[in-house]
């Protein structure tokens, strides 16, 4: 019976400390709200703080009370006194604590859409991708998808729908979430401030493969963004053969500009080798992830409408890999 | 009338909170209609909700006094639980009152939003 003890006692404490280690980890990163890199999402966790801490001084009041009541106190107060407490302490202070953060977050909203944007991007959620369109300084539209890339210190106009379902645009080091809805354009403005990859996600449930919904966020010193969206731009530049990818038929879904591949069901592959992940932030970038993405689509991705091409000849896996991992 | 009873009843309990309801359809009607139809009255949209709630909060004022009379001015405290005509009209009384506090709480929430919003947005 002793021996057994410490370890019994020991486990709470490790742990305390186990978990203590996971939300300290939790909280820098690339996906986390309480790590912001842009204004919105910097508002967004002041106010989460700001909650806290008045959560915190409430509840030690509540419990403060109660103990003193029961330990010290030892007698009952008046009726009058009592009454006077529940109007004070059950009524007239939640009100005024409630209408001082109704005030608090109504004002915020307004400021998540001010601002006049040096750059508007278009984001449709698809089942289960992101459609990005670009203008460029020509007001030519740039296809991309699964990734966003932003200029740092300046605002950034979203435009939000859906092609299908519901999805909801979030990037909780950035801003949002902000609904994505059929027949409905709506409006984010960003204010991203440090450079670096962050992680957006779908935040609303849109079909089987909602968690494998997901995409890349760059935020990128002004130049080399304006460099990045010029070569972005331009059509595919590649050496490789575009053989196996055009006889197989993926150009009916897929374009790869400036070759006759110019189908828009499936994202844009014209630079997919600049992408860090693939099919909407399931796989990295390498090129085994892509082979086994073009060869087990509709099982590694239940639902979506990329299908399978395992049973094409290994060769052609081969070339459509390689052709593919050369679009830069 | 509503306003000028004797005796309370079941009537002049829901008075505050009917009060409430059409405060808030009015405030939600008139920035629908607003926003879809003439998107710069946004200063207009402003005076008719504060004028709206002016008259909302007079007339649970009027509600609460009257309830205030009828509780028996806080003569007696609850629990109004004796099975005497007293006792119930203290009871709707008081119930009227607390009633009252709340709608003009939920008034005063519910028009909130007009002091913030900045644009009508598409
Ligand atoms: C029926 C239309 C269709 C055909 C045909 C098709 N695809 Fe796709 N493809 C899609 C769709 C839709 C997606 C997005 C899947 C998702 O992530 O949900 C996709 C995604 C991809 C991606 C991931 C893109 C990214 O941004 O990560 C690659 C790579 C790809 N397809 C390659 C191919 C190749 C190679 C072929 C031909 C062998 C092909 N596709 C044929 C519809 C198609
Ligand atoms: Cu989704």
């Amino acid at each position: 019976m002793r021996g057994s003890r410490p370890g019994f006692r020991a486990f709470p404490r490790t742990a305390g400390l186990a978990g203590a280690g996971m939300m300290l980890g939790a909280c820098s990163g690339t996906q986390s709200a309480l790590d912001p890199a842009g204004r919105e999402a910097g508002e967004v966790a002041t106010l989460f703080w700001v909650m806290l801490v008045g959560a915190a001084v409430i509840w030690l009041a509540v419990i403060g009370t109660a103990v003193f009541a029961s330990r010290w106190q030892g007698r009952p107060v008046s009726e009058r006194a009592g009454l006077r407490l529940v109007l004070w302490g059950g009524a007239i202070v939640p009100t005024l604590v409630l209408a001082a953060l109704l005030a608090y977050g109504l004002r915020l909203m307004p400021a998540l859409r001010a601002g006049e944007p040096a750059l508007t991007v278009e984001v449709t959620g698809e089942q289960y991708w992101w459609r990005v369109s670009y203008r460029g300084p020509d007001g030519a539209a740039i296809e991309s998808g699964n990734e966003l890339r932003l200029p740092a210190g300046h605002a950034a106009e979203i435009l939000l729908t859906s092609a299908d379902v519901i999805h909801s645009f979030w990037i909780p080091s950035l801003a949002g979430k902000l609904d994505m809805i059929p027949g409905r354009t709506n409006r984010l403005v960003l204010h991203p401030e440090r450079i670096g990859t962050y992680r957006g996600v779908c935040a609303e449930f849109c079909g089987r493969s909602h968690t494998f919904m997901a995409f890349t966020v760059i935020v990128m010193e002004p130049a080399a963004f304006e460099a990045w969206l010029a070569r972005q731009a331009a059509p595919a530049a590649t050496a490789a053969d575009e053989g196996a990818f055009l006889a197989n038929g993926c150009g009916g879904c897929h374009s790869v500009r400036g070759t006759p591949a110019t189908g828009t069901i499936g994202p844009d592959l014209t630079h997919l080798a600049d992408r860090a992940m693939l099919g909407a932030g399931l796989f990295a970038n390498t090129p085994e992830n892509l082979r086994r993405f073009v060869a087990e689509a509709e099982e590694v991705k239940p639902g979506s409408r990329m299908p399978s091409f395992g049973m094409l000849p290994p060769q052609d896996l081969d070339a459509i890999t390689a052709y593919l991992g050369s679009l830069r | 009338m509503l306003f000028r009873r004797a005796t309370p009843n079941l009537w002049t309990l829901i008075t505050p909170p009917t009060v409430w309801a059409l405060h808030f359809l009015f405030c939600y009607v008139a920035g629908a209609i607003i926003c879809a139809r003439y998107p710069g009255a946004l200063g207009e949209l402003r005076l008719s909700i504060a004028a709206g709630t002016v008259l909302a909060l007079g007339l649970i004022l009027a509600a609460g006094a009257q309830a205030y009379r009828h509780w028996g001015f806080g003569s007696d405290l609850p629990p109004h639980n004796e099975p005497t005509e007293d006792d119930q009209q203290h009871f709707l009384g008081f119930a009227t009152l607390l009633l009252c506090a709340l709608s003009a709480v939920a008034v005063l929430f519910g028009a909130m939003p007009a002091l913030f919003i900045a644009e009508c947005v598409r």
